[in-house]
């Protein structure tokens, strides 16, 4: 299909801008949105894609995702996704960085994030000017958080004159050393190396105060913990420049995921405590926490088929992180429109791309959704490169069941 | 010797597990079963002629991915004494050194067709990942910091020897029970069979929320002491510790070193029991260590050589075909 044929998605419900919900329809010309809403209407020439019904919601939007596998992007409705810098090599020269902002296109926009130090030591800082340069969309500091408290400082500093956000790992490395849990009954049952929950809130304190310092931008990629949702809330409040992040897991499961030693529900920050699940939920619902990602890190049974501590973290999320955020929405947490802010438009401005929205002049990245439509998660048939997922059989509802790239239509596995 | 107190179901159904892995998960009279069958070999043991040709044919792999002395010899003595060709696997020459997964290891053994394999590896969960992928009965000689089952089943037997019942008896673990796998297998084992555990340590040493496995915590050894029927040591496990936990030993000895003058607080008649390898002089003088009558130390090791038996010949009862076992 062109995507300079004009394309116009009719009868559907659409997800507007200010988070309403009308039906109507989006048009499309040249790869941008030309008019969204109630009242829009093909004209001669114009090719038609009928949602019959269904959702018409901005392409999803994965901030901080640890692989690029395209085909589970396109199941979950992800058009483009931030890449985290811990890859093998890490993006921390800007070659790698320019490769990767090209690598998914044109159906899969990746916008790299700049690994914030050289090989992510966390000692010497990378060339960040010309990794932004080379494509590079903010910084991260990767999986791990920084420790050099002076590092940190140079580091967001050098972020605020170049205008760009710091994605940090929020987890005190001195308290964390080589834990794989959160410390509790659980871990303590089975045995694990676990650190205190108050890692979280202590790397956070550390951050704020250091960003505010700096007067840089801050975006925590998961606040996993009461503690730190509280400190993001207050910082906040100040009308400090900070914004928090979370998957999934996080709302949907404790360290009771653990039980049996099962690696899928090793993660990283580790699973915490039910009061913990709650509380983020909680931060979901007031605002605090501004992006639901997927945090998608597929693993194959070299990194998972171990005993639990020598096992890697991380779960492909891509495919379940729009179901799993539309429990909130039938839990009565937030509204759809809402969810999509979470979903899309927030992560595009922490981005800083004409996306996320359904408003004129955006790019076309449009996920037409049946937000109803049941379905069983089975890590044997994912579309990931591998089936990591602690959802494995579990029911959800909400199915991508078409998706279009800058008014282009991706093809998608059939349902 | 004691005799049974219960009367158990009949066949498989009185020990329906195919291997042993944990405590977790073991109902009391299962955990009464093993320690009754183990008597006829304590008494056998203590015989001129020690062997019977239980287990004449059939394969047990000692597969030990941690390095140990007592466990595995206890394990092959074992199954040597029922007839067992018992073979050790060593790591320090084994392909795990030059990079095979756990997982391929496992799938190695199994193919061999062994009847029984007994692991020890430094990772928690190690085991329960084996025995998932194995077909022969798995038993656990010790995973990270996670169990040690017949290590504590050996202590209740020991125990129940010199004490009968374990109802209202006080039980005081004291050493790193944070890293220490004998620690959360006794916790299971003794307050599923009834007694009342204490746990001491310094704070660094004791895991989060363990009072949520029916144990008393304690930091101050006199109080924990207090009254004791049994005192259990664990040595500190300073191949786990990353960073400083203690100042140092005799530090350490100093506030939490079992003396005479402070076993003299617990019960006139108190058990001192440790599960080795001890450190003399740093969680147990030798005096305390040596005294007769009340150093339980090597009865400890006598008793695991029997239950180790009885483990083995339970869990082998279907490869064997006993009646009611099939």
């Amino acid at each position: 299909m062109s995507a300079t044929a004009p394309l116009v998605i009719t009868n559907g419900r659409v997800v507007l801008p200010d988070g309403g919900i009308v039906p109507g329809a989006v048009r499309c010309v040249g790869g941008t949105i030309a008019a969204a809403g109630a009242g829009v209407a093909p004209e001669d020439g114009d090719l038609v894609h009928d949602a019959k019904g269904q959702l018409i919601a901005p392409g999803l939007i994965d901030y901080g995702v640890f692989a690029t596998d395209k085909p589970a992007f396109h199941f979950g409705g992800i058009t483009r996704a931030a890449l985290m810098p811990d890859q093998n090599p890490p993006l921390d020269v800007p070659a790698r960085v320019r490769f990767a902002a090209s690598s998914g296109k044109p159906d899969f926009w990746v916008h790299p994030l700049a690994a914030a130090t050289r090989e992510l030591e966390g000692e010497k800082l990378a060339e960040i000017a010309l990794m932004r340069d080379a494509g590079a969309r903010g910084i991260a500091t990767g999986r791990k958080w920084i420790g050099d408290s002076g590092t940190m400082l140079r580091l967001c500093q050098y972020a605020a004159m170049l205008d760009m956000t710091v994605c940090t790992h929020a987890e005190d490395a001195g308290l964390v050393g080589s834990a794989v849990a959160t410390a509790g009954e659980m871990a303590t049952r089975l045995g694990l190396p676990a650190a205190p929950a108050q890692a979280e809130a202590l790397a956070i304190t550390r951050d704020l105060a250091i960003a505010e310092m700096a007067g840089c931008a801050i975006h925590f990629r998961t606040v996993t913990t009461s503690a730190g949702l509280a400190l993001v809330r207050q910082a906040k409040a100040r009308g400090q420049r900070v914004t928090a992040g979370v998957t999934p897991a996080y709302f949907m499961l404790s360290d009771l995921a653990t039980a049996q030693f099962r690696t899928f529900a090793h993660l990283s920050p580790p699973l915490r405590s039910e009061a913990d699940r709650k509380a983020v939920i909680a931060a979901i619902a007031d605002g605090t926490i501004d992006i639901v990602a997927s945090g998608h890190d597929p693993r194959g049974p070299e990194d998972k088929r171990l005993p639990f501590t020598d096992s890697e973290p991380g779960m492909a999320g891509a495919e379940t992180l729009l179901p799993l955020t539309l429990t909130l929405v039938r839990d009565k947490v937030i509204d759809l429109g809402r969810a999509f802010a979470l979903l899309a438009s927030n992560p595009a401005r922490l981005l800083g791309v004409n996306s996320g929205k359904l408003e004129v002049g955006a790019q076309a990245d449009i996920a037409v959704i049946d937000p109803e439509r049941p379905w069983i998660v089975d890590s044997m048939k994912m579309a990931a490169s591998a089936g990591n997922t602690p959802f494995d059989k579990q029911p959800v509802q909400g199915r991508v069941v078409a998706l279009f790239k800058g008014g282009a239509q991706v093809g998608l596995k059939p349902a | 010797m004691a005799t049974p107190t219960f009367i158990y179901p009949e066949g498989s159904a009185a020990f329906p597990h195919r291997g042993l892995v944990g405590i977790a998960g073991l109902a009391p009279h299962e955990i009464t079963y093993l320690l009754d069958e183990a008597e006829q070999w304590v008494e056998m043991n203590r015989q001129a002629k020690k062997t019977r040709d239980l287990l004449g044919g059939l394969t047990i792999i000692n597969a030990f991915f941690e390095n140990s002395t007592r466990t595995l010899l206890s394990f092959e003595i074992a199954g040597k004494r029922l007839g067992a060709d018992v073979v050790n696997m060593a790591v320090a020459t084994s392909s795990v050194k030059k990079g095979e997964t756990l997982i391929d290891t496992a799938m190695t053994l199994n193919a061999m067709h062994a009847d029984a394999i007994v692991i020890r590896h430094a990772s928690s969960g190690a085991v329960q990942l084996i025995a998932d992928k194995v077909d022969c009965p798995v038993l656990n000689a010790g995973d990270g910091q996670h169990e040690h089952p017949t290590q504590a089943l050996l202590d209740a037997l020991t125990i129940r020897h010199a004490k009968r019942n374990f109802n209202g008896l006080v039980v005081t673990i004291c050493g790193d029970i944070l890293h220490s796998r004998v620690a959360r297998s006794n916790i299971l084992c003794l307050t599923s069979l009834g007694a009342e555990v204490r746990v001491c340590a310094p704070p660094a040493l004791m895991p989060e929320a363990i009072g949520q496995m029916n144990v008393e915590v304690f930091h101050d050894f006199g109080k924990a002491l207090k009254g004791a029927d049994v005192v259990m040591m664990l040595r500190l496990q300073l191949e786990r510790m990353q960073g400083q936990f203690i100042p140092s030993p005799r530090e350490y000895r100093h506030l939490y070193g079992l003396t005479l003058d402070r076993l003299a607080t617990a019960q006139p008649d108190a058990l001192v029991m440790h599960p080795g390898p001890m450190n003399r002089g740093v969680e147990i003088d030798s005096n305390v260590a040596d005294l007769v009558g009340r150093s339980q130390i090597t009865t400890q090791v006598e008793m695991g050589v029997a239950l180790r038996m009885a483990c083995l010949e339970v869990l082998t009862r279907r490869a064997r075909a006993v009646e009611g076992w099939a």
